[in-house]
């Protein structure tokens, strides 16, 4: 029972990073109908800008671990939404009009372009985060041993989450959101700037995704040029396991999956790891395409 | 306030939907457009409201050019549409619907005061405004749409088949409650299948045959007008 829950913990805490990553996916396939390939990248991106900032800065000594790294957040968050709506500016709006595949095309051509930019900048050996900065200790909770660590992942990434279901929900600049990505058309009609709209969408997505990956970063303690390609894979099949286009979907699907995956890893194999996820992926696809809590068919690439 | 629209072109890819289109719309008139599938009506309305770009031609609001504008500073300008298919947006509220209609501004005052005139006038939106809209009957859906366009405090307002797809009773209220919109000033433009209920209601009529005016006229002139009869009004 004690490893149960430890592995239960450790599935919510990396489900929770597959949900923030996994937000970025159907966000931008609500608006424009494109699953956005180059989002694992993103994710990539926070975690070495991450790393230079926490290096060069030194945030965590000055303002202690918890403010530094919430300082380092902010910072990673704000630098990756800007890279996430340039992308959607040289990438995305050109081919607007024209034919899906079109933009899926670019989508893998900007996933390439990140990967081998990351790489030339900063190698392609795994670098290490500093692993001083969060506590490594552990607390105790109803006899369950639980590092403070996940417990801090796993808040934060809630935090956030419930911070955009509000956002998406009550606000005016979230409800166009939502009405962007059930009709284009008539959003226009309803005087909503749908560019603009998409920009949010490209701001946010990616601002989670490079969070994302500064908390694996943190968590896990080492990062590489290709850690987007695996995360991205795992956080997309987390959105299609919520139903893709659907923001609590993906909160649902990213934590669901987290905990499926660690206790697969523990009960069944720990090499099957990946396998486990994409067989839930596959089943999911045969089973109930429109996933756990979606409506809409994804009938798209 | 005068909606004019001159010599306006549009094509799709290589189909040519509206050739040299001219007509005018002044203030506190109901006109409607008539046609046949395919002449060209939606694609009017879509054009003036800017979700469809004229290849040429104009489309001027008291002179002032709306054509070279993005849908969205159009709706600023006073000029909104209710679309064919009503269009609301099914897994959002009533009331977020009707929010979204008023979208183009930010004043809250003005925004309260519209959502009184829009439940005032369909009180069942306001039964139904925390249910989403999807679950709403056809008939509920048009007034939703009807009050969606309203709540952007349109000079004018643009109406694709407000009819479509309902029973008549509902339509004949549909009708009445256009007649009222226009009365408190609003202008309005109507496209509509149902040819003789359109000019009934409207002042002025055009008819509109392959991306062209051909015929233009008040609206009691084309009822007793045989070749209308003939053709929209199912032989008199």
């Amino acid at each position: 029972m004690q490893l149960f829950f430890e592995q239960l913990t450790n599935g919510l805490a990396v489900g929770g990073i597959y949900a923030l990553i996994a937000l970025g996916y159907t966000m931008v396939y609500g608006v424009l109908k494109l699953i956005n390939f180059a989002h694992g990248d993103l994710f990539t991106i926070g975690a070495y800008l991450g790393l230079t900032l926490l290096v060069s800065m030194g945030l965590t000594s000055h303002l202690g671990p918890l403010a530094g790294i919430l300082v380092l957040t902010i910072m990673v968050m704000g630098l990756v939404a800007v890279i996430g709506a340039l992308l959607e500016r040289v990438a995305y709006r050109p081919l607007r009009t024209s034919p899906r595949l079109s933009a899926v095309v670019s989508a893998l051509g900007a996933s390439i372009f990140f990967q081998n930019a990351i790489m030339l900048i900063y190698g392609a050996r795994f670098r290490v985060y500093p692993h001083d900065i969060l506590p490594v200790t552990s607390i105790t909770l109803f006899g369950v041993q639980i590092p403070v660590m996940r417990i801090l992942l796993f808040t934060a990434s809630i935090v956030m989450m419930a911070g955009l279901y509000f956002f998406v929900q009550r606000t005016r600049t979230g409800t166009a959101i939502r009405a962007a990505a059930i009709d284009q058309g008539a959003a226009k009609l309803m005087g909503i700037d749908v560019n603009r709209v998409i920009m949010y969408v490209f701001l946010i997505g990616p601002a989670l995704g490079g969070a994302a990956g500064m908390m694996v970063g943190l968590y896990y303690g080492q990062i590489n040029f290709t850690m987007g390609w695996v995360y991205g894979l795992k956080a997309f099949t987390a959105a299609i396991l919520g139903g893709i286009g659907n923001i609590p979907g993906a909160m649902l699907g990213g934590l669901l999956l987290g905990v499926i995956e660690a206790l697969g890893a523990t009960y069944i194999s720990l090499a099957w790891k990946d396998a486990i996820s994409f067989l839930v992926l596959i089943l999911i696809l045969i089973f109930r395409p429109t996933g756990i809590l979606g409506e809409r068919v994804a009938d798209k690439v | 306030m005068r909606l004019r629209i001159e010599n306006l072109q549009v094509k799709y890819g290589n189909v040519q939907v509206l050739n040299g289109l001219n007509l005018h719309v002044d203030q506190g008139e109901i006109v409607t457009i008539l046609g046949a599938n395919g002449a060209g009506k939606s694609t009017t309305l879509m054009t003036i409201s800017g979700l469809v770009k004229a290849s040429g031609g104009g489309i001027f609001l008291d002179n002032q050019p709306l054509h070279k504008l993005e849908a969205h500073h159009i709706v600023q300008r006073g000029l909104a549409q209710v679309p064919e298919g009503r269009r609301v947006f099914s897994t959002l509220t009533v009331l977020e619907n009707l929010h979204l209609g008023a979208y183009s501004t930010t004043d809250k005052d003005r925004i309260a005061q519209n959502l009184e005139k829009a439940y005032a006038m369909f009180p069942i939106l306001y039964d139904r405004r925390s249910q989403l809209a999807g679950t709403l009957s056809g008939g509920e859906q048009q007034m939703l749409a009807i009050g969606r366009g309203l709540m952007a405090n349109p000079k004018i307002l643009l109406l694709d088949e407000p009819s479509l797809g309902l029973a008549p009773i509902l339509v004949k209220s549909i009708f009445s409650t256009i007649r009222k919109i226009n009365e408190t000033g609003v202008t309005i433009v109507l496209v509509e299948q149902n040819a003789r209920l359109a000019l009934k209601l409207a002042h002025r009529g055009y008819v509109l045959e392959l991306g062209k005016i051909v015929l233009e006229d008040s609206a009691r002139a084309l009822l007793a007008n045989p070749e209308v009869q003939n053709a929209y009004l199912g032989g008199g």
